[in-house]
């Protein structure tokens, strides 16, 4: 009796040990093989933030897709439903059976990405043992084209790949909480346990781009590129007070929101990556320095530019007006856009403070707008000028400068001689820099206003009861071994209204083959036309009531007559040869 | 004395068997918020995606190229010509 008392006994200590072996020694690695089978940490997904205009428009919005994902093993495990299966996914049977066997011993496999929530929930209707869906976002570009450049694309995760999407991928995105779950076999969430991490949801962006101005500025665009045969074509206008940029477009352009074709051309933010030689647009910098230097007034002195030739060190300048302009004053450098007058003012100057005067607009290094990709431009180093080439530079050839670059100097000169940084986000306070005397750069919105006077090259820019400040420029496109004979970029920058300025644009149209290639002829008028629309937008308040430009004719007492202004031919800009 | 132990005993039954019946409770009352909770969550989570898809038709509809076709060719608006501007002293 004692015995099986004692045996009992035993055992009973034998469970008890075991119990406490279950219990308590090995309780950590039970309690992880049980919690292995049914909890998950699932990620809490969080959609990308908004892209607003200046005015609250959306330019970008997430929408939600959903993307099927499944469990291999699971669904491997009911074959006759594969086929069913496929033909809601709109996949080969064959396929998805090859797929899924490939990923047999996978927990986790997308079946397909991004589908639109009516056809997810179709599938997921059909209750696939291990099939699942998870809410994903989609980019979607209202303004499409329009805004392409600026704005870029994102990649099927949801992360920018070009333009404002990658430079504030990091604001937009957010970041992907988790929770821990407790799932059932066929992957259904029972019960949240926990958070893990917290989501971060993505937050809004407000562009300064307007979108009114920019589909205007698109529309002028794409109806002079196919009336010209353009290659392509750029404007950027920015606000003078903020250095806000208010549109920027480019054409060749694409649309988002389709698949991305092959052609990486039509992506590229031309005003901000491409660079060109600026051609007589450069002259504005040169009498900047020149007005510096205290050597020139906008009256003083007098310039010789001879009978429209020039003879420097080798190398003839020639002006486009025939029989030459005789002598003009430093305006009139401006109004006639002479080469010969810009190449003797430079050659006068000290190389050292013209070199400085266009560093200091900015001109050989990026305006650090935040634009991924921004160019810098090219300005040869002032101590390695020669004198030929200091002549030549002042008329804009030799140096490389982007659109932005151009518009950005220009808004200096319109902003009192204060520069501000370029800036694509709205009501960002960009630090002031003075450049030039505010005296200086009166004296040259007085001298640029001179071109849209009868005589002067932008008369083709005049807007009706607004002051309009401007310079033209045609340069020879650069091709291999020199310029190229016929074919020429139309510039053209303006700062309107001149009295009081508030926009400065810039266009540009590169290899414009019909219908003239001036600056003043083709992109002139996009100028004009843009901004005249621009101006009424923002409820800028007309300057030179009733007349066509400043110091013209009053055309009547109560308004403008006529519905065009009046017609004399802009004197033609010179596009000057070759390179030093 | 063993009257008092006996009672203590009871309570101490009476307390386990009420800690038992209120932890099914308790449980049962977290799958009953759990499910509604998940219901207000997919509430929340349909109405943020409605708002987005409106602010979505409310930009693809206010798109200035749709409004300027429709504008010039329906409704055969045009600019008006500087002759048209009359400007008014206040």
């Amino acid at each position: 009796m004692a015995l099986v008392m004692g045996l009992f006994g035993l055992i009973a200590l034998g469970l008890v040990a075991r119990a406490f072996d279950l219990q308590v020694v090995s309780k950590g690695f039970y309690q992880a093989q049980g919690d292995s089978r049914f909890l998950r940490v699932m990620p809490i997904s969080v959609s990308r933030g908004a892209i607003f205009d200046r005015n609250g428009e959306p330019l970008a919005v997430s929408t939600p897709v959903v993307s099927i994902w499944a469990i291999p093993g699971e669904v491997l495990g009911e074959p006759e439903r594969i086929p069913e299966l496929a033909k809601a996914l709109q996949m080969d049977p064959s396929d998805l059976k090859q797929k899924l066997q490939q990923h047999a011993d996978r927990e986790f496999m997308y079946l397909r990405r991004r589908m639109q929530p009516e056809a997810a929930d179709a599938v997921l209707a059909m209750n696939i043992p291990g099939v699942n869906g998870q809410r994903e976002y989609r980019r979607y570009y209202p303004s499409g084209e329009v805004t392409s450049h600026v704005l870029g694309f994102t990649n099927i995760d949801d992360h920018g790949q070009e333009g404002l999407e990658l430079a504030y991928d990091n604001w937009l995105a957010g970041k992907a909480g988790a929770k821990r779950v407790v799932r059932d076999r066929q992957g259904h969430v029972v019960e949240d346990l926990e958070q893990v991490k917290d989501p971060q949801p993505g937050r809004d962006l407000t562009l300064s781009i307007d979108r009114r101005i920019q589909f205007l500025a698109f529309n002028e665009l794409r109806a002079t590129v196919e009336r010209t045969g353009a290659d392509f074509a750029s404007m950027v206008i920015l606000d003078v007070a903020t250095g806000e940029v208010l549109a920027m477009v480019n054409l060749p352009t694409y649309n988002p929101n389709a698949k991305l074709s092959n052609n990486p051309g039509e992506r590229r933010n031309r005003a901000a990556t491409d660079v060109f030689e600026p051609g007589s647009t450069m002259k504005a910098f040169t009498l900047a320095a020149a007005l510096s230097s205290g050597k020139y007034t906008p009256t003083s002195p007098l310039i010789d530019t001879t009978g429209g030739h020039f003879m420097y060190l080798g190398h003839d300048i020639h002006d486009v007006e025939r029989g030459g302009n005789g002598w003009l004053t430093p305006t009139g450098v401006i109004t006639k856009s002479s080469n010969i007058g810009a190449a003797k003012i430079a050659i006068s100057l000290d190389t050292m403070l013209m070199y400085n005067t266009y560093r200091a607009f900015n001109f050989g290094s990026s305006t650090d707008s935040g634009f991924p990709g921004e160019a810098s431009g090219y300005l040869k180093n002032g101590a390695t000028w020669g004198q030929r080439e200091k002549a030549i530079f002042a008329y804009g050839y030799g140096e490389n400068v982007t659109a932005l670059q151009l518009a950005n100097g220009y808004a200096t000169i319109a902003d009192n001689g204060v520069m501000h940084r370029p800036s694509f986000i709205k009501g960002v306070d960009n630090p002031a820099k003075a450049i030039v005397a505010p005296e200086v750069a009166h004296e040259l919105v007085k001298m640029l206003e001179t071109t849209t006077q009868p005589g002067g090259t932008a008369t083709k820019a005049r807007i009706a009861n607004y002051t309009v400040a401007a310079k033209t420029g045609t340069a020879h496109k650069a091709q291999a071994g020199g310029y190229a004979k016929n074919s020429y970029e139309a510039v053209f920058a303006g700062i309107v209204p001149a009295d009081h300025p508030r926009l400065v644009g810039v266009v540009i149209v590169d290899n414009p083959v019909k219908g003239g290639y001036y600056g003043g002829q083709v992109s002139a008028p996009v100028f004009a036309n843009v901004m005249t629309g621009a101006l009424r937008l923002l409820d800028v308040p007309p300057d030179n009531i009733g007349r066509w430009y400043a110091g013209g004719p009053v055309q009547s007492p109560s308004g403008l007559v006529g519905s065009k202004p009046p017609e004399d031919a802009p004197a033609e800009e010179a596009p000057a040869d070759e390179v030093p | 004395m063993k009257v008092v132990g006996s009672l203590i005993l009871s309570m101490m039954l009476l307390a386990v068997i009420g800690s038992a019946i209120t932890l099914v409770w308790a449980r049962q009352e977290s799958r009953v918020l759990f499910v509604q909770w998940n219901k207000l969550q997919n509430e929340r989570d349909a109405l943020n995606v409605e708002y987005g898809r409106l602010e979505l038709q409310q930009a693809t509809d206010a798109e200035p190229r749709v409004i300027n076709q429709e504008a010039r060719g329906r409704l055969g608006m045009v600019d008006p010509r500087p002759q048209d501007i009359q400007l008014v002293h206040l």
